[in-house]
């Protein structure tokens, strides 16, 4: 108690004196960064995760091949969510001559929940976004089925036994689908007309959808109550079941935000770790004050600790409250950008933004407060002696550790956090060793330079570690510096470029091998470019090594669906672009290495299949087997044809397959889809524009919140410069001081800072942009999955903000020290 | 090892002023240190008051210093981000006393700085910082004050008013005083005078 009051007593007294006014603004700077990057994220993430939604046209999905109980809709609706029903079943639809198969949804009010429908006037008008339906007794009709049918908006198509009319051409259905799932055409209509169809009945295959949406808390609830007591066979869908497209960008956009987080936490460390240490070496006298006062070790290091924890405490609370305006702030200005209004961001941010200086705090002022408590009273006596050097490693490898799986449970990307820290640490261990050496030799440049240059230089020699420590800030507040501003460029735009602006936009499946050169040649007659056939055949896993799957329990939703259906099987000579060998190796021409198999790695882990393991399928009533050869990632974001299973040639080709292929149109040679239509009935077209755009907004939105976040963390980075430049202050005024008296002009004293700043500077942006570049790389290569081209950017950039910036800051914080009078710098410093 | 005190035995009684003399170097902050427990001795024994503080850990010697002892110091070592009235409070504080801003202003009225309670330590000339850590030795009424060339850093005549106000306090009190001083004016006022060579006493 008696601690908590004199902490409490210390705090006011000295924030009264401005003592504080570095550490806390280094936390609060801190604090808020990282708030404003983890609300803004927060809801990003949401706001991303619902556009995402939209894939299911809901939040929650239930689906069921037999009428589901109302059961579930009233709960929901009681939780207060969104409801809607929808029945979904093939059927021929017929107009005067023409007929065509079509899956014909039907759907409830409210229809769909998330993600609007995109509608024509005619055939051939410009799409655009509805929140209506189909009145009774109307039909809005896929572009491909009134093609078939002839037909146009106004035409009569008779469904089962009901006649309805064509009201508006349908384009676009959030649920539409990005797999090869639903490949025939939709009709959709409303609910209420589905009977008189006679369609539905006993025995006819029929999907029933129940759909959830409202706030994720409460989804999240209703997900948890309802899970238990499903009966089996009804499927629950949220998001991450929808489009492995693109959650693949989502997943890819949440590591960039994730990045920018991670950065402005481990500044935050920085910068508060030197002020922690300024506030030691400011503590000194007093604390051996304290002891020969009569304080024991125990009270001593209870006062100082609890003071810089409730120093933690405010900044917290300062910082989690200015995060939360700025996020807002930022939300404002970026609502037009993000085409969106944003969810209300979550709690959890302002938890995290308490708990984190305190953790920092611990982490970096533990060990010299330790320190502290061991300063020998007799320091009151002889300034000279000082405690017992740090000799604390366990206690920041624990603090390291508590921090890296904060990290790790805040982030939920261990290689992420693992490579940025590792990457830092490993920079600032460079940067030690450099900066070491740098100091030591320093010594044989003095003799050969003018007076000013000289003085800078003999300082940083003189203060040896301080300068190695500065050396460090600097080159890691630059490196990130960089990283934001070129390395990030480059990762955005690496990014932005593996989608290209000529995507494939079609998907062509179900091609005969006899139709196939037509077909290439159907577009190569009308400017388009050749077509690349991909084989594919449809087949269903059998066993692995010899035991049945029968009873096999796979660990994800993917894998599941594997070894309950028939799935599409290719093969190939060369590895498919856009695909990563992660294990084993491709197969080479003749090799004589027998029937292989290369598994893509998401389904690999949900079968927990490795290489060597025998797969064998049922294709045609034969068995074939392959051994595994290989695991592959797939970039699914790649709009190319992607396989999960990709065959060595010379064993599939005997089996009657079909061939799938993917072209780009441009807006004008869309009409040529009508007649394609027309020419081969039998194909199936997928148009995925829409889905490209849906991935395309996605990265845009994402890279605008990007930039917005890093502005923040870029913000941490100027602080730890400033601290840097803080942390020797006092000692530059008195050094400065003494210049002047003993008859050193200011402007003189002035050029040797100048000089000192700036030989700090040139070397920490040597330092600095080679961390950059080689954590640039590994992001790249390693998390990113994208390809990294060095930039020369990135070294001219850093040598040059290296000398300008911490020159320019260097002098902007110390100009003042040649201000005060000598006199009252020199009695100030005994103090 | 560098021996600094050698053979130094030697008794303060209870109320006597005693000064410490010698070169530069002979061991005068030394034994200083050793007497307030701020040090150990490789060997041999003090007490203070009856409590051996050689067989006291720090914390140990640390108490006793708190209920005993006070210091005034040749550089003042006031608190930089302490008003003048804080610093004096701060013995009471540790000591967890009540009553400490009324205790702590009627000491800095004694020193004659009433007026300059709320000023910093770079707002106050040496002679008044001086005094202000003079009222923050008294203010805990300890049984020895412990001072270190306390007028060192003052011109003569302020080092005057300063010492008269030490001994005053020091007759006010009772307490037991002991200076180390390079000042052989400053050391004709105390009752004795201990003079050191060479780590070893040569007359007490």
């Amino acid at each position: 108690m008696k601690a908590l009051r004199l902490a409490w007593l210390k705090l006011i007294r000295e924030w009264r004196a401005g003592e504080h006014s570095v550490l806390l603004l280094a936390l609060v700077v801190a604090v808020t960064s990282l708030t404003t990057v983890g609300f803004f994220t927060s809801r990003i993430d949401r706001g991303m995760a619902q556009r995402a939604n939209e894939l299911l046209a809901a939040d929650l999905r239930l689906q069921f091949t037999r009428p589901l109980s109302v059961r579930y809709l009233q709960e929901g609706q009681g939780l207060g969510l969104k409801t809607a029903e929808t029945q979904s079943f093939n059927s021929v639809i017929v107009s005067d001559t023409l007929s065509s198969i079509s899956t014909v949804r039907a759907v409830s009010e409210g229809y769909p929940l998330r993600g609007k429908l995109k509608i024509n006037d005619a055939l051939n008008g410009v799409a655009y976004e509805t929140t209506s339906l189909p009145k009774l007794g109307e039909i809005w009709v896929d572009p491909r089925v009134l093609s078939r049918l002839n037909g146009q908006v106004g035409t009569v198509l008779q469904v089962g036994k009901r006649q309805l009319v064509v009201s508006k051409v349908l384009t676009y259905r959030p649920d539409q689908g990005t797999q090869f799932v639903e490949l025939a055409p939709t009709v959709l209509m409303r609910l209420e007309d589905v009977n008189s169809t006679g369609l539905v009945g006993i025995g006819s295959r029929v999907q029933y959808r129940q759909l959830f949406a409202g706030e994720r808390n409460t989804v999240d609830y209703f997900q948890a109550s309802i899970k238990g007591r499903l009966p089996p066979g009804i499927r629950m869908e949220q998001l991450g079941d929808a489009s492995p497209q693109l959650n693949s960008s989502i997943e890819r956009a949440g590591r960039f935000l994730n990045l920018s987080a991670l950065t402005s936490i481990l500044l935050a460390s920085v910068a508060v770790a030197m002020a922690a240490r300024r506030y030691v070496a400011r503590h000194l006298n007093t604390v051996a004050l304290l002891k020969s006062m009569g304080a024991s070790q125990r009270l001593v290091l209870a006062i100082c600790g609890l003071e810089l924890l409730m120093l933690g405490l405010l900044a917290g609370i300062i910082g989690t409250t200015v995060g939360y305006v700025t996020q807002g702030g930022i939300a404002i200005v970026a609502r037009d950008l993000l085409k969106e209004a944003l969810p209300t961001p979550g709690g959890y941010p302002v938890l995290l933004g308490i708990a984190m200086p305190l953790i920092i705090l611990i982490g970096a002022s533990l060990p010299p407060l330790l320190q502290l408590k061991q300063t020998p009273p007799g320091r009151v006596l002889r300034q000279n002696i000082a405690p017992p050097p740090l000799r604390y490693l366990s206690v920041y490898l624990l603090a390291l550790l508590a921090m890296l799986m904060l990290l790790v449970l805040t982030l939920k990307d261990v290689r992420l956090v693992l490579y940025v820290s590792l990457g830092v640490a490993s920079t600032a261990a460079i940067l030690c060793g450099v900066g070491w050496l740098l100091v030591r030799s320093l010594g044989a440049f003095r003799n050969v330079v003018g007076i000013s240059w000289r003085f800078g230089i003999a300082n940083i020699a003189r203060r040896g570690s301080e300068s190695i420590i500065q050396l460090v800030a600097f080159g890691i507040g630059l490196m990130i510096l960089l990283m934001l501003s070129v390395v990030r460029n480059d990762l955005l735009n690496d990014w932005r470029m593996s989608l290209p602006e000529k995507a494939p936009n079609q998907f062509l499946v179900n091609i005969s091998p006899e139709q196939a050169p037509t077909v290439q040649q159907f577009f190569v007659d009308r400017g388009v470019e050749k077509p690349n056939l991909v084989p594919m055949l449809r087949a269903r896993i059998a066993s692995v090594n010899g035991k049945s799957i029968q009873g096999r329990v796979a660990k994800g939703d993917r894998g599941r669906g594997f070894l309950e259906r028939e799935t599409n099987l290719t093969w190939a000579q060369q590895i498919p672009e856009g695909n990563k060998i992660i294990a084993g190796q491709w197969w080479q021409l003749g090799d004589g290495g027998g029937a292989r198999v290369s598994v893509e790695s998401s389904i690999a882990e949900d079968l927990e299949l490795k290489v060597g393991d025998v797969i064998s399928y049922e294709v045609a009533g034969t068995q074939v087997d392959a051994t595994i050869a290989s695991i592959r990632e797939v970039r699914w974001d790649s709009f190319r044809p992607n396989f999960f299973m990709v065959f060595s040639p010379g064993i599939l080709e005997s089996f009657l397959g079909t061939y799938i292929t993917s072209v780009y149109l441009n807006p004008k040679q869309r009409e040529v889809m009508g007649e394609f239509y027309r020419q081969f009935p039998e194909v199936s077209a997928i148009d995925i524009d829409s889905v490209l755009a849906q991935v395309r907004s996605v990265m845009d939105n994402a890279t605008q919140a990007i930039e917005y976040v890093f502005i923040f963390t870029l913000l941490a980075g100027i602080t730890v410069l400033l601290a840097a430049i803080q942390a020797t202050r006092e000692q530059r005024r008195y050094e400065s001081a003494m210049l002047r008296t003993l008859g050193a002009s200011r402007r003189k004293v002035l050029q040797g800072i100048a000089a000192e700043f700036m030989v700090l500077g040139l070397l920490a942006g040597v330092l600095g942009a080679g961390g950059a570049s080689l954590i640039g790389y590994y992001l790249a290569t390693e998390i990113f999955n994208l390809k990294y081209a060095f930039n020369v950017d990135v070294w001219w950039m850093g040598l040059l903000s290296g000398v300008v910036l911490v020159g320019v800051a260097g002098m902007a914080v110390t100009r003042k020290v040649v201000n005060v009078p000598p006199m009252t710098s020199l009695r100030e410093s005994r103090l | 090892m560098l021996t600094i005190l050698q053979d130094v035995s030697l008794q303060i009684e209870q109320g006597e002023s005693v000064a410490i003399m010698g070169a530069s170097g002979a061991g005068k902050s030394t034994l200083l240190a050793l007497l307030a427990g701020l040090d150990v001795p490789t060997s041999g024994r003090i007490f203070i008051k009856n409590i051996d503080l050689t067989a006291l850990d720090e914390d140990g010697r640390a108490a006793v210093r708190a209920q005993y002892v006070g210091f005034v110091f040749q550089s003042f070592h006031l608190v930089p981000s302490l008003t003048a009235l804080e610093n004096v409070m701060l013995p009471l504080e540790l000591a967890g006393k009540t009553d400490v801003r009324q205790t702590a202003r009627q000491a800095l009225e004694r020193v004659g700085l009433s007026l300059r309670s709320q000023h910093y330590p770079n707002q106050l000339s040496g002679g008044e910082q001086q005094r202000v850590a003079i009222a923050r030795a008294f203010v805990n009424q300890p049984a020895v004050l412990f001072a270190d060339e306390p007028t060192g850093n003052l011109d003569a005549a302020t080092g005057e008013r300063v010492i008269d106000l030490l001994f005053e306090m020091n007759m006010a009190t009772g307490t037991t005083l002991v200076l180390v001083t390079h000042d052989a004016k400053l050391a004709q006022r105390c009752q004795r005078i201990i003079k050191l060579d060479m780590g070893q006493v040569v007359s007490a």
